[in-house]
């Protein structure tokens, strides 16, 4: 499969979800035309409701459909999604309303938009919620098995998405599975964890450590909430080293989590790659060199943290 | 329902809501005193279409107390109306109880949506009011919101979208908010705070019908419900007038009494004023009475605890 972004594959697989369900409508404010929702309502336009720039009405009148039996998607930046927390927290959350939240545009990868336009706390917040998981899907083909799975789940969820195009990196006949990863690279020397648009940068650095004789396992970090806590260990148990790559904030997101998992349950050596302060306009290339999530820098922070 | 029958089960209505928030030791009386006239004419008025036995029947009208703190006056009308039993009133805010002191949906069959994080109930009704339209279904939706609520964004955004919401397929003629404005909020007089008005004529630029009620006059309150479900084509809004803590005139229109739970003697003059019953009559109309004697000597004990 080429390339593609994972807010395409989200907008095509809608669309077709969208044929044979008449359950699913969209929710948008002012941004379908970037979440790709846009097709869903240019054919459905009964089930497509555009809430003007208003993301808190738009959040709660998705709990609202929900509560009659609609599968609505919510969909805007990841930033904009999060900054309405206390309605996601009251009207979704605590109500437990089957609402699909869709955050676009996470990370620092969105580029030269700059810092106000870049969801980069939006796990660390999610995490803290009871009832709603977290899933970053690497490619199309995970982007498809994905949004399949939010219809089918009954309950709020969280889907982290991105604007850039994703390398794919899932095998075929690939099944995604809710607190399920996939092993991506089978290594034994160290374990990088990446998820969404780091998963294919995390096998690239596994390419260049294993010119170095260093090998990784690769783990796709698809669930964020909750994680595979036993591929994980497993992992983490053969290498003794684990390393973390993502493109949100370095504190309380998928580092965060497997940190705090693994300190508990077999206390390894952790170290977390992601984004340090606060993000910037530019290139997203030179961004993520900047931050270390390129292959380059994930595989120098590999080195580092091995002492080779 | 005759009104003067609505009054009598809003006066019972009243007595236990002073009751549970005097044993939960904490909770909002005066609110909860305002909205109950309106919620007791909705659930008694011969006008919901609800069933206890079947809480999430489809097909069901929806009540969404967005101001959440006045949840105790729902709870008297749920309870009335058989949702659960009467006994579980006075285990409100109790660790453990369905009844949380702000409603929760999951913990109690009839509570619509969580609310109480004030702001929010309004964009759930219009969800829940344009799911419903989409499905032909009859059911209508309520919601009503606190005066002081309204000063939260989120209910701007969703009287902008109200009357254009579904249009034009789905217009949302199925939804009421009901706006209980009784003009206190928790620091103070809602004028002093940020004043709302001019409140009718901001709502119509928004596109709603409004109308003006005394939210405390059941003929009105009725009539006004009446004209709502009768209106095609948009939503409709009514500002019912209240007094805050109405019907214990030592609570009334006193900003002191927004969250504050009475103590038990307090609780007992309460209910003694809400009953009418001079404190001269007031042994001998408790000896007739076993029904208030049981609250009362209940309330008693607490003090003694």
């Amino acid at each position: 499969m080429p390339a593609k972004a994972s807010r395409a594959a989200f907008g095509e697989a809608l669309l077709e979800l969208g044929a044979t369900d008449p359950r699913i409508v969209t929710l948008d404010a002012d941004l379908s035309k970037s979440t790709m929702t846009a097709a869903f309502a240019k054919k459905f336009p009964d089930r497509a409701f555009n809430l003007g720039i208003a993301e808190q009405n738009m959040i709660g009148v998705a709990a609202g459909l929900a509560l009659t039996g609609k599968i609505p998607f919510a969909a805007s930046f990841a930033c904009f999604i999060i900054g309405r927390f206390e309605t996601i927290r009251i009207s979704v959350a605590y109500t437990a309303a089957n609402v699909k939240l869709v955050g676009t545009h996470s990370g620092i990868a969105i580029g030269e938009d700059g810092y106000s336009q870049m969801g980069l706390e939006d796990i660390a917040c999610i995490r803290a919620l009871p009832n709603i998981p977290i899933i970053q899907p690497a490619d199309e083909l995970e982007t498809r098995q994905v949004i399949a799975f939010a219809v089918q789940h009954q309950g709020p969820l969280y889907l982290r998405l991105t604007r850039q195009n994703l390398e794919a990196v899932s095998p075929a006949g690939y099944r995604f599975q809710l607190g399920k990863w996939q092993k991506l690279r089978d290594g034994g020397h160290v374990t990088i964890v990446g998820s969404g648009g780091t998963v294919y940068n995390a096998l690239e650095a596994a390419r260049l450590l294993a010119g170095d004789g260093i090998e990784a396992d690769v783990l796709n970090a698809a669930s964020i909430k909750p994680l595979d806590e036993e591929m994980l260990v497993a992992s983490a148990r053969r290498t003794g080293h684990v390393v973390t790559a993502e493109d949100h904030n370095v504190n309380g997101g998928l580092g965060g989590a497997v940190a705090e998992t693994l300190g508990e349950t077999l206390p390894t050596p952790v170290r977390r790659l992601g984004v340090q302060g606060f993000g910037e306009s530019g290139d997203p290339k030179g961004l993520y060199a900047k931050h270390g999530l390129d292959p380059g820098g994930i595989a120098a922070s590999v080195r580092k943290f091995l002492g080779k | 329902m005759e009104p003067a029958r609505l009054e009598a089960i809003a006066r019972e209505c009243r007595v236990q809501i002073i009751r549970m928030i005097t044993h939960a030791g904490s909770g909002h009386p005066g609110g909860s005193n305002s909205v109950i006239d309106l919620l007791v004419t909705l659930y008694f008025g011969g006008r919901l279409r609800v069933d206890p036995k079947r809480p999430d029947w489809d097909d069901r009208d929806r009540v969404i107390l967005s101001k959440g703190h006045a949840v105790p006056a729902l709870y008297t009308v749920m309870a009335k109306a058989g949702f659960f039993p009467e006994s579980l009133l006075i285990t409100l805010r109790k660790l453990g109880s369905p009844l949380q002191g702000h409603p929760d949906r999951l913990a109690l069959p009839g509570i619509e949506a969580a609310t109480g994080s004030l702001g929010q109930g309004m964009s759930i009704a219009l969800g829940e009011a344009l799911g419903l339209r989409m499905r032909n279904s009859p059911a209508r939706v309520y919601c009503i919101l606190g005066d002081g609520e309204i000063q939260e964004g989120q209910v701007w955004e969703a009287a902008m979208a109200g009357p254009k919401l579904g249009q034009p397929a789905h217009p949302l003629d199925n939804l009421t908010v009901i706006l209980d404005y009784n003009k206190i909020q928790l620091d103070d007089f809602v004028t002093k705070i940020l004043d709302l008005e001019p409140i009718i004529t901001k709502w119509q630029a928004f596109g709603w019908p409004v109308q003006e009620i005394d939210g405390h006059d059941f003929a009105q309150i009725t009539k006004a419900l009446d004209q709502a479900e009768a209106t095609k084509g948009k939503p409709s809004f009514i500002v019912a007038h209240t007094v805050k803590g109405k019907g214990v005139p030592s609570m009334e229109n006193n900003p002191e009494w927004h969250g504050k739970a009475p103590k038990p003697a307090e609780a007992i003059a309460a209910i003694r004023e809400l009953l009418g019953v001079s404190t001269a009559a007031w042994e001998d109309y408790l000896a007739k009475d076993s029904a208030t004697r049981a609250i009362v000597s209940e309330l008693a004990a607490l003090e003694k605890k």
